[in-house]
């Protein structure tokens, strides 16, 4: 077993774990952070895409033990649980960028990470390219590119900020 | 029309959680005590079960049980069926083969499960399944269809002969014959419909329970239709008496087809539940996913259209090679026969069609309804032949649609069908204008001069939709019948929950459902709830597929509304102290005719309970009332999409840089989610002809087993996409409506196809149009060019 201490959502935690204990299995079956999807076996979909000290990453694709130390937001994380909507979760609804809704904590994290990397301001392609890692089976991508466009702008419009 | 009624596009209610992630998917639910099931499945396509050593594994530790085959039928654990008869066309019954949940003496694909593990977690599962010593004896193996047939063939099930299920035909094969033989042309094609995985990016799941204290089980699942589920797990696989079996389908993340069908996991998992006496949970991973859930399409069609001198198509003749993989699926039998060979009249007038389809079994996995099913192979049929056959002949292949367009309803097709409304002109004209098609050549030049290919492909679809009227199937062969049911409860407080037999898996019901109660009721709309997925709740349904639950569902709940208008007027009457007859409802308020005397929603809600001011004898408390609706006949949506496609000669790279979308729906409920089905079936459309196809080699083997192989439309492989409407209303149903979901799936490869190679000049192109297969393509045309 591998000990690990770790910050989820601004909460410490801490844990002994198997050490083949992916993050994504971390969160949902030991933090019962079941929002973090799972869509595939070989880092394909984005489904678990969460935030590592600021960054995207694909949970599957970590152990946890690998974390030490390490701040993680989650899509559970990205607003406060009593609060309005994080910006990109408002664009998302609004814009009708979901479906069955699976894929969607995915799309969301990856997307507030594309605006603190690219900005405020995505067009079309940008997008498009910048969703490579992520799969979507409903929408067609036509209403979450339109939705990432939304909400990087109000992102920019000095509502609440990503929270990682 | 209201903020939030008939054809406003109200945002989700069902986004709340969704965006926050607090959605509740069955991979979500854990039980107390839950252990952990995992599948050790055959890594040979046909291969003879000899024997099962699993007495090291046993004792691995963490392993609770380790059942097989054998166990499962001395248990007497039914074999799972598929639920719609086909006949022969010389009237033998078609031959279905035993289903086994756990694969027993034989196994008949890759992923066929030959053993269930359970035990403490899934990682010791999987630990133990290594030291499971299964001794195989290999056999060769069929898995093209076209060869499933031949003399030979290995002969995958006793029942089969030569691996033919049935070989079925529709339409009137003289009337046909003569068409042709005065034909002033015909078109031929042969092709392909390739094989795809749906790919819902949540994985199948299930989890059994079983309380013991009341000997009842619960099962909850990734399912498109609980109340089937528990149907057939009880009445046909024999797990437990229906009233004693509940199944719940939480959240479900996206279905297209693949989540309708009775599959062997959520059975082991029942049986298992109750002989470990613990919960047991089996979730899917990716890779199992391409190795068991129900594939689609993969017909071998050869079709043929004969046109008179004036362009008019005359006759239609098609046959077709289905492949059912290697076992019958719950629909299976109906996809390529009642669901396909019935809309080969497509929007066209065409006085003779005849249709045969043979089903082959082959040791791949079962394929079944996927998006669209059977109604995209014959919009493909019929779009690919008068889009060629206008080529041929040398005419405007829209000017071509429009001859031939059926003008006059209702329109009896020699297939079935009677068309009760619709305006292809309408679809086919805003299309064109929206497209620009008359600015075509121009941009094609404009193509031309950086070295690109443009072409331009239409497609002109029809689908059968508002599944289905029941006695109508049933004389088909089908084994249930297709209404739908509702339940309006009305609380004292007048918040509403309907319940419905359907199910929502990214539709959006929650809320249009709401619109159409809030709208009628003259209430808000966050007064209304809408409950599905839970046989405790819901008393029956058939669920939600084939673009139904609008036409069908929402009907039910229309017809349940009248109901309730009508006590509740009977209630007003008592606290009005009028006739019941002159008890206006309008806009939530109920009013005396000719006074001022009303009272609102609310105040009758609460009198139909508190019932103090009628006598319960004369007139029952309470306001709630059921409805089950059966529809009169199918819906027909039908639209125009219209591809423009720019293709790179050096790499055979096909970028879609245009999509034109006008589709007839009938009544909108709610115009930002119908937008949105139609943008996800455009990408599944444009997965199946550029993309995706599922590949088998010779041995069995699936090739394209994971999302690494399997190639998914991607964001980066999509336009932006013009979606428009034009508006016939179904005279079938009391709204109006005709369905959504599958349009763009059965418009899209079509569309495509036809655009690529407008592009390239040849009509010599399978799906997927990878950039190899352009290229390929577009080498063979030089070469005769060459050659010339």
């Amino acid at each position: 077993m591998s000990a690990v201490a770790l910050t989820v959502n601004g909460k410490a935690v801490t844990g002994d774990v198997d050490p083949r204990t992916l993050l994504v299995q971390y969160l949902r079956e030991h933090l019962r952070l079941t929002g973090t999807h799972v869509g595939c076996d070989t880092s394909q979909c984005g489904a678990c895409v969460v935030h590592v000290d600021g960054k995207a990453v694909k949970a599957c694709t970590v152990f946890v033990w690998q974390l030490e130390g390490a701040n993680v937001t989650t899509i559970e994380g990205l607003a406060e649980p009593s609060g309005p909507l994080h910006p990109m979760q408002e664009a998302f609804r609004e814009h009708h960028g979901l479906q069955c809704g699976y894929c969607t904590p995915g799309m969301i994290m990856t997307a507030v990470d594309m605006v603190n990397r690219k900005g405020n301001e995505l067009d079309d392609p940008t997008i498009r390219h910048e969703l490579e890692g992520n799969l979507c089976r409903c929408t067609g991508y036509h209403n979450i590119v339109k939705a990432i466009a939304a909400g990087a702008k109000a992102m920019g419009k000095g509502q609440s900020q990503p929270a990682s | 029309m209201s903020a939030t009624g008939i054809g406003a596009a109200v945002r989700r209610k069902e986004d709340q959680r969704f965006v926050t992630g607090k959605g509740h998917y069955t991979d979500d639910v854990n039980r107390p005590g839950q252990c952990c099931a995992y599948f050790l499945r055959s890594p040979h396509a046909r291969a003879r079960i000899r024997a099962i050593d699993s007495g090291a594994a046993a004792k691995a530790p963490g392993v609770l049980a380790i059942l097989t085959g054998a166990e499962l039928a001395g248990d007497k654990v039914g074999n799972l069926i598929c639920g719609w008869m086909i006949k022969s066309k010389d009237g033998s019954q078609m031959k279905m083969a035993p289903h086994p949940a756990l694969a027993h003496g034989m196994a008949n694909h890759v992923g066929d499960a030959v053993a269930v593990i359970v035990a403490e977690t899934l990682a010791q599962a999987k630990d133990a399944a290594e030291k499971i010593n299964v001794d195989y004896e290999t056999l060769p193996a069929v898995t093209d269809p076209a060869k499933a047939q031949a003399e030979g063939a290995p002969q995958i099930h006793e029942v089969a002969a030569r691996n033919t299920i049935y070989q079925w035909h529709l339409g009137d094969q003289k009337a046909a014959e003569g068409a042709f033989n005065a034909a002033h042309h015909v078109t031929r094609l042969d092709f392909i419909n390739n094989r795809l995985a749906p790919n819902a990016i949540e994985p199948r799941a299930a989890i059994g329970e079983y309380d013991s204290g009341t000997d009842g089980l619960t099962l909850w699942n990734t399912t498109q239709n609980p109340h089937v589920a528990r149907l057939v797990i009880s009445a046909f696989v024999g797990i437990a008496p229906e009233h004693k079996l509940r199944v719940i389908a939480p959240d479900v993340g996206g279905g297209f087809g693949s989540k309708i069908f009775i599959y062997p996991e959520e059975v082991v998992c029942l049986w298992a539940a109750r002989k470990i006496g613990r919960p047991v949970k089996w979730v899917s991973d990716r890779s199992e996913a391409f190795l068991t859930d129900a594939h689609g399409r993969d017909h071998v069609t050869h079709a043929e259209m004969a046109f008179d001198v004036e362009g008019r198509a005359t006759g239609l003749r098609v046959k077709t090679i289905a492949n059912l993989g290697a076992y019958m699926s719950t629909f299976s039998s109906s996809v390529p026969t009642y669901l396909y060979g019935t809309l080969l009249s497509g929007q066209y007038d065409i006085p003779a069609i005849y249709c045969e389809v043979d089903a082959v079994y082959t040791n791949t996995v079962p394929v079944d309804a996927y998006r669209g099913a059977g109604r995209p192979e014959a919009t493909f049929v019929v779009e690919r032949l008068m889009e060629v056959g206008a080529r041929e002949m040398g005419v405007d292949p829209a000017d071509l649609r429009k001859k031939n367009f059926i003008k006059k309803f209702p329109h009896q097709t020699p297939v079935i069908m009677n068309y009760d409304a619709g305006d292809y002109h309408a679809s086919l004209k805003k299309a064109l204008e929206i497209a620009d098609y008359d600015g075509f050549g121009k941009r094609k030049r404009e193509s031309a001069r950086h070295d690109k290919l443009r072409g331009v492909g239409i497609s002109t679809y029809i689908e059968a939709c508002g599944i289905a009227p029941s006695q109508a199937v049933g004389s088909l062969g089908c084994g249930v019948g297709l209404w739908e049911s509702a339940e309006v409860r009305v609380n004292p407080t007048g918040s509403v929950e309907v319940l419905t037999g359907c199910h929502q898996h990214g539709q959006g019901h929650e809320t249009t459902f709401a619109q159409v109660v809030a709208e009628r009721l003259g209430i808000a709309i966050d007064n209304v709830s809408i409950v599905h997925g839970d046989t405790d709740k819901v008393q029956f349904g058939m669920g939600t597929y084939g673009s139904r639950s609008g036409a069908v569902g929402i009907s039910a709940i229309v017809k349940a509304l009248d109901k309730i208008e009508a006590k509740a007027k009977k209630v007003a009457a008592h606290l009005l102290e009028a006739a019941e007859g002159d008890i206006v409802f309008q806009d939530g308020k109920f009013t005396v005719a000719g006074t001022d005397k009303s009272a609102a929603w609310g105040d009758v809600a609460l009198n139909a309970y508190i019932a103090h001011k009628f006598v319960g004898a004369e007139l029952e408390p309470g306001l709630k009332e059921g409805a089950f609706y059966d529809p009169v006949n199918f819906t027909f949506p039908a639209g125009c999409h219209i591809c423009e496609v720019e293709v790179d000669p050096q790499t055979g790279e096909s970028e879609i840089v245009a999509w034109t979308a006008v589709d007839d729906f009938g009544t909108v409920i709610n115009p930002m989610i119908v937008e949105g089905q139609v943008h996800g079936g455009i990408a599944q459309g444009v997965g199946q002809a550029l993309l995706e196809g599922v590949v088998y080699d010779k041995d069995g083997q699936l090739v394209t087993g994971s999302l690494m192989d399997y190639c998914m439309p991607r964001a980066h492989n999509l336009p932006t996409l013009k979606v428009d409407m034009t508006t016939t209303k179904s005279p079938s149903n009391p709204l109006g409506i005709k369905g959504c979901g599958e349009a763009g799936a059965i418009a899209a490869p079509v569309a495509v196809i036809n655009a690529i190679t407008n592009a390239i000049g040849t009509e010599d192109l399978a799906m997927p149009a990878t950039a190899q297969a352009v290229w390929q393509a577009l080498q063979k045309v030089n070469s005769r060019r060459q050659a010339a």
